[in-house]
Protein backbone atom coordinates (compact mmCIF):
# COMPACT_ATOMS: atom_id res chain seq x y z
CA UNK A 1 0.00 0.00 0.00
CA UNK A 2 2.87 2.35 0.76
CA UNK A 3 4.37 2.11 -2.68
CA UNK A 4 0.93 2.60 -4.22
CA UNK A 5 0.32 5.74 -2.17
CA UNK A 6 3.69 7.02 -3.28
CA UNK A 7 2.73 6.47 -6.88
CA UNK A 8 -0.47 8.45 -6.36
CA UNK A 9 1.26 11.54 -4.98
CA UNK A 10 3.95 11.30 -7.65
CA UNK A 11 1.20 11.06 -10.27
CA UNK A 12 -0.47 14.16 -8.80
CA UNK A 13 2.78 16.07 -9.22
CA UNK A 14 3.48 14.72 -12.70
CA UNK A 15 -0.06 15.35 -13.95
CA UNK A 16 0.02 18.95 -12.70
CA UNK A 17 3.45 19.56 -14.24
CA UNK A 18 2.07 18.23 -17.52
CA UNK A 19 -0.46 21.06 -17.41
CA UNK A 20 -3.53 19.11 -16.36
CA UNK A 21 -6.02 20.43 -13.79
CA UNK A 22 -5.55 18.21 -10.75
CA UNK A 23 -7.27 17.60 -7.41
CA UNK A 24 -6.22 15.44 -4.52
CA UNK A 25 -8.79 13.67 -2.32
CA UNK A 26 -7.74 12.36 1.09
CA UNK A 27 -9.66 10.26 3.62
CA UNK A 28 -9.40 12.42 6.74
CA UNK A 29 -11.81 10.70 9.12
CA UNK A 30 -13.54 7.34 9.32
CA UNK A 31 -16.20 5.90 11.64
CA UNK A 32 -17.21 2.30 11.95
CA UNK A 33 -16.05 -0.13 9.34
CA UNK A 34 -14.34 1.85 6.59
CA UNK A 35 -12.78 0.30 3.51
CA UNK A 36 -9.69 2.51 3.28
CA UNK A 37 -7.70 3.98 6.17
CA UNK A 38 -7.26 7.64 7.04
CA UNK A 39 -4.64 9.15 4.75
CA UNK A 40 -5.66 7.19 1.65
CA UNK A 41 -5.50 9.26 -1.52
CA UNK A 42 -7.27 9.61 -4.82
CA UNK A 43 -5.87 11.89 -7.49
CA UNK A 44 -8.26 13.24 -10.11
CA UNK A 45 -7.72 15.34 -13.25
CA UNK A 46 -10.14 17.75 -14.96
CA UNK A 47 -11.15 15.10 -17.49
CA UNK A 48 -12.22 12.68 -14.80
CA UNK A 49 -9.18 10.39 -14.92
CA UNK A 50 -8.23 9.12 -11.48
CA UNK A 51 -5.74 6.98 -9.65
CA UNK A 52 -5.87 5.46 -6.16
CA UNK A 53 -8.90 4.98 -3.96
CA UNK A 54 -10.66 6.43 -0.96
CA UNK A 55 -13.25 3.70 -0.50
CA UNK A 56 -12.38 0.73 -2.65
CA UNK A 57 -14.87 1.72 -5.31
CA UNK A 58 -18.08 2.72 -3.48
CA UNK A 59 -17.89 6.51 -3.64
CA UNK A 60 -15.12 7.25 -6.12
CA UNK A 61 -17.60 8.36 -8.79
CA UNK A 62 -19.06 11.02 -6.52
CA UNK A 63 -15.61 12.16 -5.38
CA UNK A 64 -14.47 12.55 -8.99
CA UNK A 65 -17.52 14.73 -9.80
CA UNK A 66 -16.90 16.94 -6.77
CA UNK A 67 -13.16 17.06 -7.54
CA UNK A 68 -13.82 18.52 -11.00
CA UNK A 69 -15.79 21.31 -9.25
CA UNK A 70 -12.87 21.87 -6.90
CA UNK A 71 -10.45 22.10 -9.84
CA UNK A 72 -12.72 24.76 -11.41
CA UNK A 73 -13.32 26.79 -8.26
CA UNK A 74 -9.98 26.30 -6.51
CA UNK A 75 -11.86 25.99 -3.20
CA UNK A 76 -11.32 22.87 -1.09
CA UNK A 77 -14.35 20.79 -0.05
CA UNK A 78 -15.09 18.37 2.77
CA UNK A 79 -17.29 15.46 1.65
CA UNK A 80 -19.03 12.97 3.86
CA UNK A 81 -20.28 9.53 2.83
CA UNK A 82 -22.21 6.97 4.78
CA UNK A 83 -25.31 4.83 4.63
CA UNK A 84 -28.00 7.32 5.55
CA UNK A 85 -31.00 5.92 3.69
CA UNK A 86 -32.01 3.83 0.68
CA UNK A 87 -31.46 6.71 -1.71
CA UNK A 88 -27.93 7.14 -0.47
CA UNK A 89 -27.04 3.61 -1.44
CA UNK A 90 -25.68 4.60 -4.84
CA UNK A 91 -23.07 6.88 -3.38
CA UNK A 92 -22.86 5.32 0.05
CA UNK A 93 -20.78 2.70 1.69
CA UNK A 94 -22.32 -0.75 1.71
CA UNK A 95 -20.04 -1.72 4.58
CA UNK A 96 -21.96 0.57 6.94
CA UNK A 97 -19.13 2.93 7.74
CA UNK A 98 -18.87 6.68 7.34
CA UNK A 99 -15.93 8.48 5.81
CA UNK A 100 -15.01 12.12 5.44
CA UNK A 101 -12.96 13.04 2.39
CA UNK A 102 -11.07 16.30 1.94
CA UNK A 103 -10.77 17.39 -1.68
CA UNK A 104 -8.26 20.09 -2.66
CA UNK A 105 -6.87 21.51 -5.85
CA UNK A 106 -3.23 20.88 -6.70
CA UNK A 107 -1.41 23.92 -8.05
CA UNK B 1 -2.09 21.49 -2.18
CA UNK B 2 0.39 23.91 -3.69
CA UNK B 3 2.62 22.31 -6.28
CA UNK B 4 5.80 23.32 -4.46
CA UNK B 5 4.56 21.60 -1.27
CA UNK B 6 3.67 18.48 -3.24
CA UNK B 7 7.07 18.56 -4.95
CA UNK B 8 8.93 18.91 -1.63
CA UNK B 9 6.77 16.15 -0.11
CA UNK B 10 7.62 13.73 -2.92
CA UNK B 11 11.31 14.63 -2.66
CA UNK B 12 11.36 13.85 1.08
CA UNK B 13 9.64 10.53 0.50
CA UNK B 14 12.00 9.56 -2.29
CA UNK B 15 14.91 10.28 0.09
CA UNK B 16 13.34 8.04 2.78
CA UNK B 17 12.86 10.90 5.25
CA UNK B 18 9.77 11.22 7.45
CA UNK B 19 7.60 14.22 6.66
CA UNK B 20 4.25 15.68 7.72
CA UNK B 21 1.76 17.95 5.99
CA UNK B 22 -0.42 20.08 8.27
CA UNK B 23 -3.70 21.13 6.69
CA UNK B 24 -6.12 23.57 8.28
CA UNK B 25 -9.30 21.99 6.91
CA UNK B 26 -11.33 25.14 7.53
CA UNK B 27 -9.12 27.64 5.69
CA UNK B 28 -7.35 25.19 3.40
CA UNK B 29 -3.99 26.54 4.56
CA UNK B 30 -1.20 24.04 4.43
CA UNK B 31 2.44 23.59 5.34
CA UNK B 32 5.08 20.92 5.09
CA UNK B 33 7.05 19.93 8.19
CA UNK B 34 10.26 18.04 7.47
CA UNK B 35 11.42 15.63 10.14
CA UNK B 36 14.42 17.83 10.99
CA UNK B 37 12.06 20.76 11.67
CA UNK B 38 9.49 18.97 13.85
CA UNK B 39 11.22 19.88 17.13
CA UNK B 40 10.78 23.60 16.35
CA UNK B 41 7.17 23.30 15.24
CA UNK B 42 4.33 24.73 17.37
CA UNK B 43 2.48 21.41 16.89
CA UNK B 44 5.60 19.41 17.80
CA UNK B 45 3.86 17.01 20.21
CA UNK B 46 1.03 15.92 17.94
CA UNK B 47 3.26 15.71 14.88
CA UNK B 48 5.75 13.55 16.79
CA UNK B 49 2.94 11.28 17.98
CA UNK B 50 1.60 10.78 14.46
CA UNK B 51 5.05 10.20 12.99
CA UNK B 52 5.87 7.63 15.67
CA UNK B 53 2.66 5.73 14.96
CA UNK B 54 2.98 6.31 11.19
CA UNK B 55 -0.68 7.35 11.21
CA UNK B 56 -2.35 10.31 9.56
CA UNK B 57 -5.30 11.87 11.38
CA UNK B 58 -7.42 14.82 12.46
CA UNK B 59 -6.38 16.79 15.54
CA UNK B 60 -8.00 19.55 17.57
CA UNK B 61 -5.21 22.00 18.34
CA UNK B 62 -4.80 25.49 19.78
CA UNK B 63 -4.60 26.61 16.16
CA UNK B 64 -7.89 24.96 15.21
CA UNK B 65 -8.86 21.72 13.56
CA UNK B 66 -6.03 20.35 11.45
CA UNK B 67 -5.43 17.23 9.44
CA UNK B 68 -1.97 15.75 9.74
CA UNK B 69 -0.77 13.67 6.82
CA UNK B 70 2.32 11.77 7.82
CA UNK B 71 4.60 9.89 5.49
CA UNK B 72 7.07 7.56 7.13
CA UNK B 73 9.41 5.35 5.11
CA UNK B 74 8.56 1.67 5.32
CA UNK B 75 10.86 0.12 7.93
CA UNK B 76 13.45 -2.42 6.98
CA UNK B 77 15.11 -5.14 9.00
CA UNK B 78 18.68 -6.09 8.18
CA UNK B 79 20.16 -9.17 9.79
CA UNK B 80 23.71 -10.48 9.65
CA UNK B 81 23.64 -14.23 10.06
CA UNK B 82 21.50 -16.72 8.15
CA UNK B 83 21.21 -18.63 11.40
CA UNK B 84 18.50 -20.59 13.20
CA UNK B 85 17.09 -17.47 14.95
CA UNK B 86 16.83 -15.75 11.56
CA UNK B 87 14.60 -18.55 10.27
CA UNK B 88 11.89 -17.21 12.60
CA UNK B 89 12.97 -13.55 12.80
CA UNK B 90 12.87 -12.99 9.03
CA UNK B 91 9.32 -14.28 8.34
CA UNK B 92 7.93 -12.66 11.50
CA UNK B 93 9.61 -9.39 10.48
CA UNK B 94 7.90 -9.69 7.10
CA UNK B 95 4.52 -10.31 8.76
CA UNK B 96 5.03 -7.11 10.73
CA UNK B 97 5.65 -5.16 7.53
CA UNK B 98 9.44 -4.95 7.39
CA UNK B 99 11.48 -5.33 4.23
CA UNK B 100 13.83 -8.03 5.46
CA UNK B 101 17.35 -8.71 4.21
CA UNK B 102 19.78 -11.27 5.57
CA UNK B 103 23.50 -10.88 4.96
CA UNK B 104 25.83 -13.83 5.45
CA UNK B 105 28.98 -14.52 3.42
CA UNK B 106 28.94 -18.17 4.50
CA UNK B 107 27.14 -19.73 1.56
CA UNK B 108 26.31 -22.92 3.45
CA UNK B 109 24.11 -20.83 5.79
CA UNK B 110 22.75 -18.38 3.23
CA UNK B 111 20.86 -20.91 1.14
CA UNK B 112 17.54 -20.52 -0.60
CA UNK B 113 16.32 -23.79 0.95
CA UNK B 114 16.72 -22.38 4.44
CA UNK B 115 15.16 -19.00 3.54
CA UNK B 116 12.71 -19.57 0.69
CA UNK B 117 10.94 -16.18 0.79
CA UNK B 118 13.59 -13.83 2.16
CA UNK B 119 16.19 -11.72 0.40
CA UNK B 120 19.50 -13.32 1.37
CA UNK B 121 22.81 -11.82 0.24
CA UNK B 122 25.77 -14.19 0.42
CA UNK B 123 28.38 -11.43 0.63
CA UNK B 124 30.50 -9.75 3.28
CA UNK B 125 28.89 -6.72 4.95
CA UNK B 126 31.21 -4.21 3.22
CA UNK B 127 29.81 -5.38 -0.12
CA UNK B 128 26.24 -6.22 0.88
CA UNK B 129 25.29 -3.31 3.16
CA UNK B 130 26.04 -0.07 1.23
CA UNK B 131 23.41 -0.73 -1.51
CA UNK B 132 20.72 -1.50 1.10
CA UNK B 133 20.29 2.15 2.08
CA UNK B 134 20.52 1.36 5.80
CA UNK B 135 19.04 4.41 7.57
CA UNK B 136 17.06 5.65 10.57
CA UNK B 137 14.09 3.50 9.49
CA UNK B 138 16.18 0.38 9.67
CA UNK B 139 16.45 -2.13 12.50
CA UNK B 140 19.78 -3.90 12.44
CA UNK B 141 20.44 -7.22 14.14
CA UNK B 142 23.83 -8.98 14.32
CA UNK B 143 23.46 -12.72 14.87
CA UNK B 144 26.53 -14.47 13.45
CA UNK B 145 28.69 -14.54 16.62
CA UNK B 146 31.58 -13.94 14.21
CA UNK B 147 33.36 -10.61 14.79
CA UNK B 148 34.64 -10.61 11.19
CA UNK B 149 31.02 -10.37 10.03
CA UNK B 150 29.19 -8.66 12.90
CA UNK B 151 31.67 -5.91 13.81
CA UNK B 152 31.87 -4.15 10.43
CA UNK B 153 28.10 -4.45 10.10
CA UNK B 154 27.55 -2.92 13.55
CA UNK B 155 29.83 -0.01 12.64
CA UNK B 156 27.82 0.54 9.46
CA UNK B 157 24.52 0.44 11.42
CA UNK B 158 25.81 2.94 14.00
CA UNK B 159 27.09 5.30 11.31
CA UNK B 160 23.68 5.16 9.58
CA UNK B 161 21.74 5.88 12.79
CA UNK B 162 19.50 2.81 12.73
CA UNK B 163 16.53 3.17 15.10
CA UNK B 164 17.39 -0.20 16.60
CA UNK B 165 20.72 -2.01 16.78
CA UNK B 166 21.02 -5.35 18.54
CA UNK B 167 23.78 -7.92 18.80
CA UNK B 168 23.53 -11.52 19.94
CA UNK B 169 25.87 -12.74 22.63
CA UNK B 170 26.24 -13.24 26.35
CA UNK B 171 27.47 -10.46 28.64
CA UNK B 172 30.96 -11.90 28.31
CA UNK B 173 30.82 -12.01 24.50
CA UNK B 174 29.47 -8.48 24.46
CA UNK B 175 32.22 -7.22 26.80
CA UNK B 176 34.78 -8.50 24.30
CA UNK B 177 32.85 -6.85 21.48
CA UNK B 178 32.78 -3.53 23.37
CA UNK B 179 36.55 -3.79 23.81
CA UNK B 180 37.09 -4.38 20.07
CA UNK B 181 34.77 -1.56 19.04
CA UNK B 182 36.49 0.86 21.45
CA UNK B 183 39.85 -0.09 20.00
CA UNK B 184 38.39 0.58 16.58
CA UNK B 185 37.64 4.14 17.73
CA UNK B 186 33.91 4.03 18.47
CA UNK B 187 32.62 6.28 21.25
CA UNK B 188 31.01 5.01 24.45
CA UNK B 189 27.78 6.73 23.41
CA UNK B 190 27.75 4.83 20.11
CA UNK B 191 28.50 1.52 21.77
CA UNK B 192 25.76 2.13 24.34
CA UNK B 193 23.23 2.19 21.50
CA UNK B 194 23.76 -1.52 20.88
CA UNK B 195 21.15 -3.69 22.59
CA UNK B 196 23.04 -6.56 24.18
CA UNK B 197 22.20 -9.05 25.45
CA UNK B 198 19.68 -8.83 22.65
CA UNK B 199 15.88 -8.99 23.01
CA UNK B 200 13.33 -8.33 25.73
CA UNK B 201 13.77 -10.38 28.89
CA UNK B 202 10.98 -12.94 28.37
CA UNK B 203 13.04 -15.97 29.32
CA UNK B 204 13.46 -17.01 25.69
CA UNK B 205 15.21 -20.36 25.27
CA UNK B 206 14.66 -21.72 21.75
CA UNK B 207 15.89 -19.89 18.64
CA UNK B 208 12.29 -19.07 17.72
CA UNK B 209 11.62 -17.61 21.18
CA UNK B 210 14.77 -15.50 20.96
CA UNK B 211 13.53 -14.23 17.60
CA UNK B 212 10.25 -13.17 19.25
CA UNK B 213 12.10 -11.38 22.06
CA UNK B 214 14.16 -9.51 19.44
CA UNK B 215 11.19 -8.46 17.31
CA UNK B 216 9.37 -7.34 20.50
CA UNK B 217 12.34 -5.17 21.44
CA UNK B 218 12.45 -3.71 17.92
CA UNK B 219 8.71 -2.94 18.12
CA UNK B 220 9.17 -1.15 21.46
CA UNK B 221 11.92 0.96 19.88
CA UNK B 222 9.76 1.75 16.87
CA UNK B 223 6.54 2.64 18.68
CA UNK B 224 7.32 3.88 22.18
CA UNK B 225 8.97 7.10 23.29
CA UNK B 226 12.63 6.34 23.89
CA UNK B 227 12.53 6.56 27.73
CA UNK B 228 9.64 4.08 27.90
CA UNK B 229 11.24 1.72 25.38
CA UNK B 230 14.42 1.79 27.44
CA UNK B 231 12.46 0.63 30.51
CA UNK B 232 10.77 -2.20 28.60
Amino acid sequence: MLSRDEDILKAAEDWRKAGRGVALATVVETWGSAPRPVGSNLVIDNEGNFLGSVSGGCVEGAVVTEAIDVIDSGKPKMLEFGVADEAAWNVGLSCGGTIRVYVEKVG
Amino acid sequence: MKLDILHALNAERAARRAVAVVTDVTSGEQRLVKSAAVARDPLKDVIEKHLRMAKSGMEETAQGRVFLTVHVPSPQLVITGAVHISQTLAPVGQLLGYDVTIVDPRTAFASVERFPDVKVIAEWPDVALPPLNVDHYTAFVALTHDPKIDDPALKHALARDCFYIGALGSKKTHAKRVQRLKEAGLSDADIARIHAPIGLAIGAVSPAEIAISIIAEITARLRMKSEKAEAA
